[in-house]
């Protein structure tokens, strides 16, 4: 069943052969470049880029394709041409040397011509035809076709032609590029746009509250999709490159590694593992808590592990966050000129949104990082709306996160704003957002950092004090007792009243210890005295026992003896003790 | 059919003599792109006119693209027929079949620009 809607779905990309350009992000946007063997319109204002389009167009087609071109031109002589492109490394002389590109500059001074009667433009046609035929060319420009309306007074003659010329290089199957002046309300000064039907292409520079944005747009493509988008493209000293930015969708794979912070009391608030890679993370906080610094952990922390860095700073310049995060302990420069860490400094204002998208864009495919600090975002604020800073944002986390780059941002809350308020609104973007904020009491004010959302790890709830030392930040957990959650010198000092109060505690226990001790020794002395005395008096007692028994033995035997003198009977003398006393009770008796 | 106009084409003068190429005061060349009825009127048209106006002091040399599509850029030649006034200098062109002969005139700066 649905191989068989397989089977029946139209493939529209197959009716039509493009030819690709080369030029970066491009061929992308178009899904495969310009239609082959059909001209293709490239309409702009004056300085739209269109003779760079046009040129690198064929540079890129004779030097990465193979492919010779003919560059015809209107406005511009060969030399002019060859010089201007000569500054983006083009070398447009061994191109023509190699018979792999042709110039024809054509010049035609209206006030040196008059016109009488009919004519036609063989001669345009005979002189491209030549050129074709030299090299074999497959691919041409003529820039900007336009210059005939002004040369030629005779109007209806040079439609004419146009209209045979576009037919003519139908049949010729060569691609052709053709410049045109963008007009009032309408795509070309003077209507081109009916005669080329198959590709528009709109160049465009705009300029917003100063600052101007080249951005491109496929006006039509028949037969064949494209993207719709305005796209942005730069003009820099490697040529043209258009950014297909758009919003990527949701279908990034998530990783399921943990990197850390760089701060390790930060990563055991996360599970003891820190953040996932590929995550978005957020510092948000009010000027002068330590967001960059934060940054700057995470960045010397990713190379160490002797991962790639990129440090976007759109408020401090390279050496001035590199002696700052010195003074703190964080050496970034070795991981510069190891070649780990690259920075892009750039004022916000310098470029519009879209041309640091693709500026950002395009650092990163040349240095393909793994971790990416955008320091701050909120800056960008200053040159585009809520609106178009937030769908730049969107892009851009779209595109770190297609790439599993580890981004953090950073964001200024303005004081007196809603502290949980990102200003660029794009918490719901965010993967873990970090907080960070002075906490104003008793006369000082001290930094709090606390964990706002993290998705995908249980992280502590907690609000952390955190201290700017000379061995980089340092997490300390708030007082949380029973004065209520102290931090900074109040803090130390509810700690320092605390051990005061442990010390007195210990000190009186000792106390009672000693007076334990003494009162045992007392009592043992007392006993060893109470023996002694004891001791004593039983002897003494003892020994009065001894006496009067031998006292009584005497008397017994004086007894015996008086008894013996008197010849008493035995029975009397043989009672011994008792019976002495009996016999002395019998005596008394 | 194909050469005899070719061969009429580069004998200007029509039985007069010819001035060379260096002597001549006026020396013309006609841009054509092949036989076609539009360079023969052209052609007829400018032999008429110096004929009545520059006898004896022209010169003309017709140069056909076709065969030699190179020399299009030296005049910077686009629109066919072309005519372009060497000498005297400076360089004029005149497009077009010539058929209107004042215009022409005016072109070549043998008659003043009417008002």
């Amino acid at each position: 069943m649905s191989r068989e809607n397989r089977r029946n779905r139209p493939r529209p990309l197959e009716g039509l052969p493009k030819e690709r350009t080369g030029i970066p992000g491009f061929d992308e946007i178009t899904r495969g470049g310009l239609p082959a063997g059909r001209p293709t319109l490239v309409c702009g204002s004056a300085g739209a880029g269109k003779t760079l389009f046009a040129m690198e167009f064929l540079v890129r087609g004779a030097t990465l394709f193979d492919k010779p071109g003919v560059f015809m031109s209107f406005e511009e002589s060969n030399q002019e041409l060859i010089t201007n492109v000569a500054s983006l490394g083009f070398d447009i002389d061994q191109l023509i040397a190699d018979k792999k590109l042709v110039l024809d500059y054509i010049y035609i001074e209206r006030s040196e011509i008059e016109e009488t009667g009919e004519y036609d433009l063989e001669g345009l046609f005979l002189r491209l035809d030549h050129a074709i035929s030299s090299i074999g060319a497959t691919r041409i420009v003529l820039d900007t076709l336009e210059a005939l309306f002004s040369a030629l007074p005779n109007e209806a003659i040079i439609r004419a032609e146009l209209r045979r010329l576009f037919r003519w290089l139908k049949e010729r199957h060569v691609t052709a590029v053709i410049t045109c002046e963008r007009g009032q309300g309408t795509l070309t000064r003077y209507g081109l746009e009916e005669y080329v039907a198959d590709c528009v292409i709109l160049l465009d520079n705009r300029v917003q509250n100063q600052i101007s944005t080249r951005r491109m747009r496929i006006v039509k493509y028949r037969g064949t999709s494209h993207g719709t988008n305005e796209y942005p493209f730069l003009i820099d000293d490697k040529g043209f490159s258009v950014v297909p930015i758009t919003s990527l969708g949701l279908s990034h794979t998530a990783p399921t590694e943990h990197i850390s912070s760089g701060i390790a009391r930060l990563d055991t608030m996360l599970e003891d593992k820190g953040f996932y890679r590929g995550s978005s993370i957020l510092v948000s906080g009010t000027a002068g808590t330590g967001k960059s610094t934060i940054g700057a952990h995470f960045v010397e922390a990713a190379c160490k592990r002797g991962e790639r860095a990129l440090f976007f700073a759109f408020e401090e310049s390279q050496s001035q966050i590199v002696r700052n995060m010195r003074s703190i302990g964080i050496d970034l420069d070795r991981f510069v000129k190891k070649g780990l860490l690259q920075f892009h400094n750039a004022r916000p204002s310098t470029w519009g949104l879209e041309v640091h998208l693709a500026l950002i864009h395009k650092a990163i495919s040349e240095f393909s990082p793994s971790v990416v600090v955008i320091d701050p975002i909120t800056n960008f604020l200053a040159i585009g709306d809520k609106f178009e800073t937030k769908s730049m944002l969107t892009r851009l986390i779209d595109f770190l996160k297609s790439r599993q780059i580890t981004a953090m941002f950073t964001s200024l809350t303005s004081a007196g704003g809603n502290i949980e308020d990102s200003e660029v609104e794009v918490s719901s973007l965010i993967d873990a957002w970090l907080l960070v904020k002075n906490i104003e009491c008793n006369g000082e004010r001290n930094r709090g950092l606390y964990i706002l959302k993290a998705r995908g790890i249980a992280h502590s709830n907690q609000v952390r004090e955190f201290l700017l030392t000379e061995r980089g930040i340092q997490l300390v957990d708030a007082y949380v007792g029973s004065e209520g959650v102290l931090m900074g010198s109040a803090r130390s000092s509810q700690l320092a009243r605390e051990k005061a109060a442990d010390v007195d505690r210990k000190y009186a226990m000792e106390r009672k210890q000693r007076e334990l001790r003494r009162k045992q020794e007392l009592y043992e002395a007392q006993l060893v005295a109470l023996q002694g005395q004891y001791e004593t008096e039983r002897d003494a007692l003892l020994k009065e026992l001894e006496e009067e028994r031998l006292r009584q033995r005497v008397v017994a035997d004086q007894r015996l003896e008086i008894a013996r003198l008197r010849r008493a009977d035995n029975g009397a003398v043989q009672v011994e003790g008792n019976g002495a006393r009996k016999s002395r009770k019998g005596t008394r008796r | 059919m194909k050469t005899t106009p070719s061969k009429k084409l580069r004998r200007p003068g029509n039985g007069q003599p010819a001035q060379t190429e260096e002597s001549a005061r006026w020396n013309l060349r006609l841009y054509v792109a092949g036989q076609t009825p539009r360079s023969l009127t052209a052609f007829k048209n400018l032999k008429e006119i110096c004929e009545e106006y520059l006898k004896g002091q022209y010169h003309i040399e017709v140069v056909d693209l076709m065969e030699n599509p190179t020399l299009a850029r030296g005049d910077q030649i686009l629109a066919i027929p072309t005519l372009v006034r060497k000498l005297p200098q400076p360089i004029r062109k005149i497009i077009g079949d010539l058929s209107n002969t004042e215009r022409v005139l005016v072109g070549l700066d043998i008659q003043p620009r009417s008002n």
